[in-house]
């Protein structure tokens, strides 16, 4: 096994924060001189001062190879901190990892002076912090996409609720019309906001018209099939409608099982059913001559 | 020891469960229910459910116990208010609960009580006792 | 992955069956998980609690916050010192009871749970480990 030598990165960096400090801002301020405004130099200055001392304390007690560890993690949480809040000023992915490659120019810098005498110790010093920062700057960018991520499955789910909407066509009589392609998640969502529509209005049954919905996998039959148990328990009734030929020959050829779940072939005739199991008829007006 | 009350509606008993219950509550209720029925002639008991945020299979198999033993007593049981999230759970977790009737909330359940308990005698093969 | 937060609560009574639950409840609730998800944890708890207390002459719960890259999740680990499980296919299979229960316990806590594992040696005890990711 390798000796393991202690890196003079921490030291050097302590006997010239300050130079490598401002160095550093240049760096910083060049690179974004296009998007001026984005964050008042005193706050770029105080993100860096910041993360410089957390990196020095880093390099000191953790390993430069492994910034999983617990030592690294105040480093890791302030570069989440400042990826998050980049996100929301408007930086891009690479403008926030450039935060941490900027550092490397000062470093390399400070690096050459100390160890111009030793070629070996010099290469392997660099190699190390290029690939320490690498892995910092990666680190900030896996942080702005899980944001971003959040972000668009927030939006998912209010364009869910927005385009599912349950419909209360008569008294005791609701109607749910699922257009698009339903993935389990989806279904989920709106499966239990159906329930949930169910005992706020009080209605006995709870059509599932899936009609304008193309394909049904095994994952979202199933999910339908328990929001109609799950209905039945609490003492409603769902049925499904809307079940195209294609998808009904699908089901069968996966070996759904729909037990006693009432389907019908359209709308049309779901609803005539509701009707007559709430007891509704409707009856032509008689018109006088 | 702590009991969950029953109240005596007309003909029916109602049951509301507001509490988290152990398990020794859960029999003691199971208990007292039967009990009440032949003592208060009930033809009906209702049991509203919905503050419960949680049905297990031990509470389950209560509701099943006491719509089975209700209806050796020639009684009717309806569970009401069931949520959404404990509904979901019970189908995810294998629960039958086929031989208990539901209904979406005590009028609801109400009106099930009054429509099984003014049927015909012996509609569904059970003895019923002479009031 | 790491834990977070952890606390350990004993299993001896009904009573502590009724404390796992608002325990299970309490510590979801303040992760921000749906309320389904909860429900379906804290029943999949309510089945190992009983599990722990009534056939193993009880045990203990140790539960545990999770965070793993982004999201978080809560690992309910319950152990005993019972009799242990010497048929562990029949065990899982719905229905089969040793104590005239309903034998949905431990498949039951399996589908209401993302990750399920189980380990028992007959005569020593039994562990089994529910997790739920947000």
């Amino acid at each position: 096994m390798a000796e393991k030598k202690t890196s003079r990165i921490p030291e050097i960096l302590v006997r010239h924060e300050k130079d490598v400090l401002e160095d550093w801002l240049r760096e910083q301020m060049a690179a974004t001189t296009l998007r001026k405004g984005l964050m008042p130099e005193a706050e770029l200055r105080r993100q860096s001062d910041e993360f410089l001392t957390l990196f020095i304390t880093g390099c000191r007690s953790g390993s430069l190879a492994d910034i999983t560890t617990s030592e690294w993690a105040p480093v890791r949480d302030f570069l989440a901190g400042t990826s998050r809040s980049r996100v929301t000023l408007g930086f891009s992915p690479s403008e926030t990892a450039s935060f941490v490659f900027s550092l490397k120019q000062p470093l390399f810098a400070r690096l050459r002076e100390e160890l111009a005498k030793d070629a070996a110790a010099l290469a392997e010093e660099m190699w190390a912090a290029t690939v320490l920062l690498d892995k910092l700057g990666l680190h900030t960018t896996e942080v702005f996409q899980q944001g971003r991520e959040e972000v668009i499955k927030r939006q998912q789910l209010e364009l869910l609720e927005l385009s599912t909407p349950v419909v209360k066509i008569w008294e005791g009589i609701l109607v749910l019309p699922l257009i698009g392609t339903l993935d389990s998640a989806r279904t989920q969502v709106v499966m239990e906001n159906l329930l949930q529509n169910i005992v706020d209005t009080g209605s006995d049954i709870a059509i599932i018209d899936i009609t304008g919905v193309p394909t049904v996998d095994t994952l979202v039959a199933q999910h339908l099939l328990k929001t109609v148990s799950a209905a039945k328990l609490m003492g409603a009734q769902c049925i499904i409608s809307g079940i195209r030929p294609q998808i009904a020959q699908t089901m069968v050829h996966l070996g759904v099982a729909f037990g006693d779940v009432v389907t019908k072939a359209s709308l049309f005739d779901a609803l005539a059913f509701a009707f007559r199991q709430i007891g509704v008829v409707i009856s032509k007006q008689q018109t006088r001559s | 020891m702590d009991r969950i009350p029953i109240l005596k509606l007309g003909d029916f008993l109602l049951v509301t469960i507001q509490v988290d219950m152990h398990d020794r509550l859960v029999m003691t209720l199971q208990d007292d229910l039967t009990a009440r029925v032949v003592q208060d002639k009930a033809t009906g008991v209702l049991i509203d459910i919905s503050s419960l945020e949680m049905v297990d299979s031990f509470i389950g198999r209560m509701l099943g116990n006491i719509a089975a033993m209700t209806r050796v007593l020639g009684a009717e049981a309806v569970v009401v208010g069931m949520r959404p999230a404990v509904a979901i759970t019970i189908v995810e977790l294998g629960l039958s609960l086929h031989d208990v009737r539901t209904a979406l909330n005590v009028d609801k359940g109400m009106e099930m009580l009054r429509t099984l308990v003014e049927a015909p005698a012996g509609e569904d093969g059970h003895e019923r006792h002479e009031k | 992955m790491s834990v977070t937060k952890s606390e350990v609560l004993r299993l001896q009574a009904s009573e502590d069956i009724v404390r796992v639950r608002q325990a299970v409840r309490a510590w979801m609730v303040e992760r921000g998980f749906s309320l389904v998800d909860q429900t379906k944890m804290v029943t999949a708890a309510s089945e190992l609690a009983r599990n722990a207390v009534d056939h193993a002459g009880g045990g203990i719960v140790r539960m545990e916050a999770l965070v793993d890259g982004g999201r978080s999740g809560i690992r309910l680990v319950f152990e005993d010192h019972g009799p242990g499980i010497p048929d562990m296919a029949l065990a899982m299979q719905d229905g089969f009871s040793t104590v005239g229960g309903l034998g949905l316990g431990l498949g039951g806590a399996k589908r209401l749970a993302n990750e399920f594992a189980i380990h028992s040696q007959p005569g020593e005890g039994t562990r089994v480990a529910v997790t739920r990711w947000r």
